[in-house]
């Protein structure tokens, strides 16, 4: 039963792993990497490891891909579209070559990983392992890896907290709207009431470094050219923007 | 079933995962690809930790789970930030950093 069990699972998981890398459409490869993820988690409830399984269906086949699934819907699939026109012989030319190198590292590597795994005259690999006797707090169960987590590997613990922090943080600010990687949206010309209503004379740090006279000059000129950018080219001046991100190509 | 059958699984799944990396040209994929890296071991991890009857390769199974959940977080973030900026979404045209 429970090499029966083994056969149908590896399957799955092979299966769904050669889908992820053979389909075209992304979408797709998502959905095969769902069916892998299940299998797998079904494999590792045969190696006796149900807190991991549990926590590989929710928070892999849960949320991460539910993340995938809504990246791949917001940017779409490019590939196709960047196959077409003009550069369509050489790319697929070395896009052949990849395939044939890839695949000869990759059966090596394969290769050298049995001889590593199996051929190393372990004779534990060859066993079930180690002795199991079901109970409530044996080996796997959430008890046991919760006691494990908060006892022995407590700092690992912490520490993997923190970096699910940090990684959170960063992902808003790499995806966030405004800022971040964007330099066009300024805010040194944004106005507020105060260079407006605020006397001559209350000690500026312009005022300081270039005299009275000539620190109001200058503030008065650069007062009347905003106002006339804000109400005479606003929309000539945004897609003129827009314009210069598509033209310039990418500078990051 | 023996031990040697998940390690091979998990080699194949490993190698099937290194062979997507370095051929698919997109980076939501390529990002795929290294989730499979990970998901061969943590498999080969688990079966280790079967084979001792001990729980430590769980708990670092559990912490590369993590690390590959941060990796998504900030890879699929990249990839918004380079669609926001109308760049190509191919690893092969963002050769900025080339130098």
């Amino acid at each position: 039963m429970s090499s029966l069990l083994f056969f149908m699972a590896a399957t799955g998981v092979i299966a769904g792993a050669i889908g992820v890398v053979t389909l075209s459409n992304p979408f797709y490869s998502v959905l095969a990497l769902v069916g892998h993820l299940l299998s797998l988690a079904v494999l590792f409830l045969l190696l006796r490891a149900e807190f991991v399984a549990a926590a590989q269906v929710v928070v892999y086949a849960g949320a991460v891909m539910v993340l995938y699934v809504f990246v791949v819907a917001y940017v779409g699939d490019e590939e196709q579209a960047l196959d077409g026109g003009l550069t369509r012989r050489p790319r697929a030319r070395s896009a052949d070559g990849r395939k044939l190198s890839g695949a000869l590292f990759a059966g090596a590597l394969l290769v050298e990983l049995l001889i590593a795994l199996l051929g190393s005259g372990l004779k534990a690999v060859e066993g079930a392992g180690a002795p199991y006797a079901p109970g409530p707090r044996t080996f796997g169960t959430p008890a046991y890896i919760g006691n494990l987590l908060l006892t022995r590997f407590l700092l690992v613990f912490e520490a993997a907290s923190l970096m699910l922090l940090i990684a959170a943080v960063g992902g808003v600010v790499l995806a966030r709207r405004r800022g971040g990687l964007d330099e066009e949206e300024d805010d040194r010309d944004r106005l507020t009431p105060l260079d407006i209503l605020r006397p001559r004379g209350t000690g500026t740090m312009v005022e300081g470094v270039e005299g009275l006279a000539l620190a109001h000059a200058r503030g008065a000129g650069d007062l009347q050219e905003d106002n006339h950018s804000r109400a005479g080219g606003h929309a000539a001046g945004h897609t003129q923007r827009a314009h210069d991100t598509q033209a310039s190509g990418g500078g990051w | 079933m023996s031990i040697a059958w998940y390690l091979a699984v998990s080699a194949i799944v490993f190698c099937t995962g290194a062979f997507g990396v370095m051929t698919r040209r997109n980076p939501l994929v390529v990002l795929l690809c290294l989730e499979l890296m990970l998901n061969g071991a943590n498999l080969s991890l688990i079966a280790f930790s079967r084979m001792w009857g001990n729980g430590d390769g769980q708990i670092l199974a559990i912490i590369v789970m993590t690390v590959a959940a941060c990796e998504v977080c900030i890879g699929l973030g990249m990839i918004v930030a380079i669609h926001r900026r109308r760049l190509p979404i191919d690893v092969d045209e963002l050769r900025e950093l080339q130098g």
